[in-house]
């Protein structure tokens, strides 16, 4: 089979990316090209199916390596083959089902881009064999959702929808990187197949408990389990067919994926299971019983995929070989009758305008193919017979039957949410398609069914067709699920499907289900008006709301503390760096605790030394004070010039000579600039000057200190040494300091040099720059005769 | 008399910080000529001052005793940093010049946006 898998992954990237190039050569054809290939996926993994061995290995694909340890590789199971099949074959219809329903759209290129890309990252994700490819597709598919759910982007909800999806998810993301990070290191491998053939359980390893959190985390935030769930019902902002391919087989299945992956290193444990069944059981309820109380049908349909998502993370935690055969059945079962509900949503609201089922009635004169398909897709969901979800409904009744601990908690539950599941498929049928007393003016029809092109109302007539055939012949699915077990590891688990379990008490509790259902449905609108009515008290804890007012304030925090640590005033900064600073070094001196005033070793006082730095001391000090600039300069210059007296004073007369020159420069220079400044003014408070003062004080003081501690600190030899005794047996100069310079250290000085070349340049070009102002503001001036007033 | 000027180099830092905290910035070059003054001097002193002679090898002889001068590296580290410390001036100065006559305003507060307004 070569490498088959991997090229049918590039290919669906490459065509993704190529759609722009693609899109002005087909147009609206572009549609029907791109669904070709999850075509060509469908039928390669039908051909895998057929000849898929029931219990034995995978059939592994050979890989290609893009850095060590990560490499693209590709495996093909039970578990892997049945997502493949149910991504690629609704893909196939969502994009059939697209070409038609994103004709008016503008952007389609960026749209079908992005679905090849969503398609392409999903499909990876279920046949990656490498842990860490498996993360990268992972979030993939969240970027990938992120823009198909804000494809309506300039509208807010939608915006703000995607947002939300995408932090949840990037979150779970980000902690799956971590288990899998953790896994792999434990492991000593990142390839799932070799995790899966050494029987390597984590269980028992220290790191377990947090692996399972974070591997718990990543699968609940994808597929919105309670308290998260919340942004898939915001996610149907997307265009239709991208909620269909959302909630049927992609994006929220991943969390489920993952958990059946997984299942054999982490699965079994204590806290597994009852994290498993608590958030699944919840949602499940959850989900079911809140997708009544909605008017608009796609979030009807929302609803009722997270109760089915909880379902699922319910089955894979009640952890017996059946509960994982019914999650796995019950995954086929709901992504063909989600997919195609969805897309009967996008046709009644193409056809409509609206997507409100109080409002619409009587749908079955104008569309009876779809009203047959919406039938049979609706039964299925409510679990009756003959379709495949009533099989899945029976397997989950068994399961949930085999854990007397805990099926007094699960079982009403499970019921309740099937109850409310039964009542919810018969509302949104017979208010949408049957005739109604109420309504007494027809709905209007925009387009009839028999106007729309057959590719539209294809998918969910296959789908729902699917559902039947494969309700009455279940055993095209037992292979498959099989050789999904054997990689959990039941492998005695019988994979047996039929419709007809025999009289049993699973089939009392379907009976028992369904007649409840119809009763609720009876009585649905005291039902409805109690849910809203709860749905309205919840309102205070929306949680999209909340969660969005949890981003804003974390923003407002982040801009808030920003502004308090980055406030701009130059003075401000300085005196935080300045107080840092005297707190670190007075840690020290504490520390220390050897401050010696007047050691023994300092040299005795000359009084003309003395004399000279009382003279600078007050030239400093007027020049602090002083009222104008040019008495500033002078005192500074004064200053500059007392301290090279002193380098004299103590033999230092290269050092003199510099000071005294550069001294002379820079007064020159500030004198010449002088007179473009503007004049010495007082500007800040008489407070702020005494608490700048008393800071100053502080700082100088303890650079006083800092100066005697270190002077106790001599090198024992220093390098100095070197350069006297060689200064004129290797050098031949007799000037130490001139040898050091311009001899021993020739590149040093040279690099000083550079930096005095690149001032000079800068002070040219700064200058430069202001003569080619004047120049123009001349010109300006010339023209209209007003000044500029910056220049 | 090393902690006479020690206390010198106090006081020098006092009057460069409390320059480099006011708004007005011909006032804070001022300071930081003041502040670059008194490091050149810490250096100085590191090297010591125990000695007067001037460190030049007499005529006729080959070489010095090191314990005769002071340590000559710290005069060289410190010519080095009043050289740059020129270049440093001319150009704080030149850019504040520019920077006078594009903005307007000596006032350090009021310079908080990258932005022109």
């Amino acid at each position: 089979m070569g490498n088959i898998l991997s090229v049918l992954i590039a290919l669906v990237f490459v065509m993704g990316i190529g759609v722009p190039l693609l899109y002005p050569v087909f147009k609206k054809k572009l549609g029907w090209l791109l669904s070709s290939i999850p075509l060509l996926i469908f039928i390669v993994l039908i051909a895998e199916l057929i000849r898929l061995p029931g219990r034995e290995a995978a059939i592994l694909e050979s890989s290609w390596s893009m850095f060590e340890g990560l490499d693209f590789s590709f495996r093909l199971d039970g578990l892997s083959l049945i997502f493949g099949l149910l991504i690629s074959g609704i893909g196939f219809l969502v994009l059939l089902y697209a070409s038609y329903y994103m004709s008016k759209y503008d952007r389609q290129g960026h749209f079908f881009t992005y679905l090849m890309l969503f398609m392409g990252a999903m499909t990876g994700l279920v046949f990656s064999d490498n842990l860490i490819a498996l993360f990268i597709f992972w979030e993939l598919t969240s970027v990938a959702s992120f823009f198909l759910i804000g494809f309506d982007h300039h509208q807010e909800k939608s915006r703000q929808a995607s947002l939300q999806a995408l932090l949840i998810t990037a979150f779970g993301g980000l902690s799956l990187l971590f288990a899998v990070i953790l896994t792999g290191h434990i492991a000593g491998t990142y390839r799932i197949s070799e995790l899966l053939e050494q029987s390597i359980h984590l269980g028992n390893h220290p790191h377990y408990y947090l692996i399972l959190n974070m591997v718990l985390i990543a699968a609940f935030t994808k597929s919105a389990q309670f308290p998260v769930h919340f942004w898939l019902p915001g996610a149907m902002q997307a265009p239709t067919p991208v909620s269909a391919y959302l909630h049927s087989a992609t994006m929220v299945n991943a969390g489920v994926f993952l958990l059946l992956r997984l299942y054999p290193l982490l699965g079994g444990t204590i806290l597994w299971k009852y994290a498993l069944i608590l958030t699944g059981g919840i949602t499940m309820f959850l989900g079911a019983f809140f997708s009544m109380g909605q008017r608009d049908f796609k979030r009807i349909l929302a609803f009722t995929t997270i109760s089915a998502l909880g379902t699922m993370v319910l089955l894979i935690g009640i952890d017996t070989g059946s509960s994982l055969k019914a999650a796995l059945v019950f995954f086929i079962v709901h992504g063909l009758y989600k997919g195609g509900l969805f897309m009967i949503a996008g046709i009644v609201d193409k056809s409509t305008g609206t997507r409100d089922i109080y409002q619409l009635s009587g749908l079955y004169k104008s569309m009876p193919y779809t009203t047959a398909a919406a039938f049979l897709a609706i039964i299925s969901m409510a679990g009756l017979p003959p379709m495949l979800g009533f099989i899945g409904k029976e397997l989950i009744y068994e399961a949930k039957l085999q854990l007397p601990e805990i099926s007094w908690i699960v079982l009403p539950l499970g019921v309740g949410a099937n109850i409310m599941m039964v009542a919810v498929s018969i509302t949104v049928f017979v208010e949408l398609f049957l005739p109604s007393k109420k309504h007494m003016a027809q709905t209007l029809i925009k387009y009839k069914e028999k106007e729309l092109p057959y590719s539209f109302l294809l998918g969910p007539i296959v789908l729902a067709i699917l559902g039947l055939a494969l309700g009455l012949a279940p055993h095209i699915l037992e292979n498959a699920i099989a050789n999904g077990l054997f990689f959990m590891r039941s492998h005695t688990t019988d994979a047996k499907l039929s419709l007809w379990h025999g009289f049993n008490d699973v089939l009392l509790l379907s009976i028992f289900t369904i007649l409840c259902g119809v009763l609720v449905f009876v009585i649905r609108k005291p039902v409805t008006k109690f849910i809203s009515r709860i749905i309205s008290l919840l309102d205070r804890y929306h949680l999209p709301t909340l969660f969005a007012n949890m981003i804003n304030y974390y923003l407002y925090l982040a801009a808030k503390n920003t502004r308090r640590i980055q406030h701009g005033y130059h003075r401000f900064y300085l005196i935080t760096f300045f107080l840092v600073a005297i707190g670190l070094i007075a840690l020290q001196l504490v520390r220390i605790n050897t401050v010696e005033l007047l050691p023994s070793s300092f040299s005795p006082i000359k009084t003309h030394v003395v004399l000279l730095l009382f003279v600078s001391s007050l030239s400093v000090i007027f020049a602090v004070v002083a009222k104008t600039r040019l008495s500033a300069i002078l005192a500074m210059g004064l200053l500059g010039y007392g301290i090279g007296m002193l380098y004299l004073f103590y033999g230092a007369v290269d050092l003199a000579i510099t000071q005294f020159l550069v001294e002379t420069i820079i007064m020159v220079i500030f004198v010449m600039v002088i007179y473009y400044l503007p004049k010495f003014a007082v500007m800040s408070s008489k407070l702020s000057r005494i608490r700048d003062a008393i800071i100053s004080l502080v700082v100088g003081a303890f650079v006083t200190l800092v100066i005697i501690e270190s002077e106790l600190i001599k090198p024992e030899s220093p390098i100095s040494s070197f350069y006297v005794e060689n200064a004129y047996i290797e050098a031949k100069g007799r000037n130490i300091i001139n040898t050091i310079l311009i001899d021993f250290r020739a590149l040093d000085t040279l690099g000083e040099m550079v930096v005095i070349t690149m001032a000079a340049a800068g002070v040219f070009s700064l200058f430069r720059f202001q003569i080619k102002r004047l120049k123009q503001k001349e010109g300006a001036d010339k023209s209209d005769g007003s000044s500029d007033i910056i220049s | 008399m090393e902690l006479v000027i020690a206390i010198f180099i106090g006081l020098l830092f006092a009057c460069g910080v409390y320059l480099i905290l006011r708004r007005s910035i011909v006032k804070v070059i001022l300071g930081i000529f003041v502040l670059s003054n008194a490091t050149n001097l810490i250096i100085f002193l590191a090297g010591g001052i125990r000695s007067e002679q001037i460190p030049f090898i007499a005529e006729g002889e080959q070489t010095l005793d090191p314990a005769l001068i002071n340590d000559p590296v710290a005069q060289v580290l410190v010519l080095k940093a009043i050289v740059i410390g020129l270049g440093i001036a001319a150009y704080i100065l030149a850019l504040k010049y520019r920077y006078f006559q594009v903005t307007g305003t000596h006032d350090l507060d009021l310079l908080k946006n990258t932005d022109q307004r």
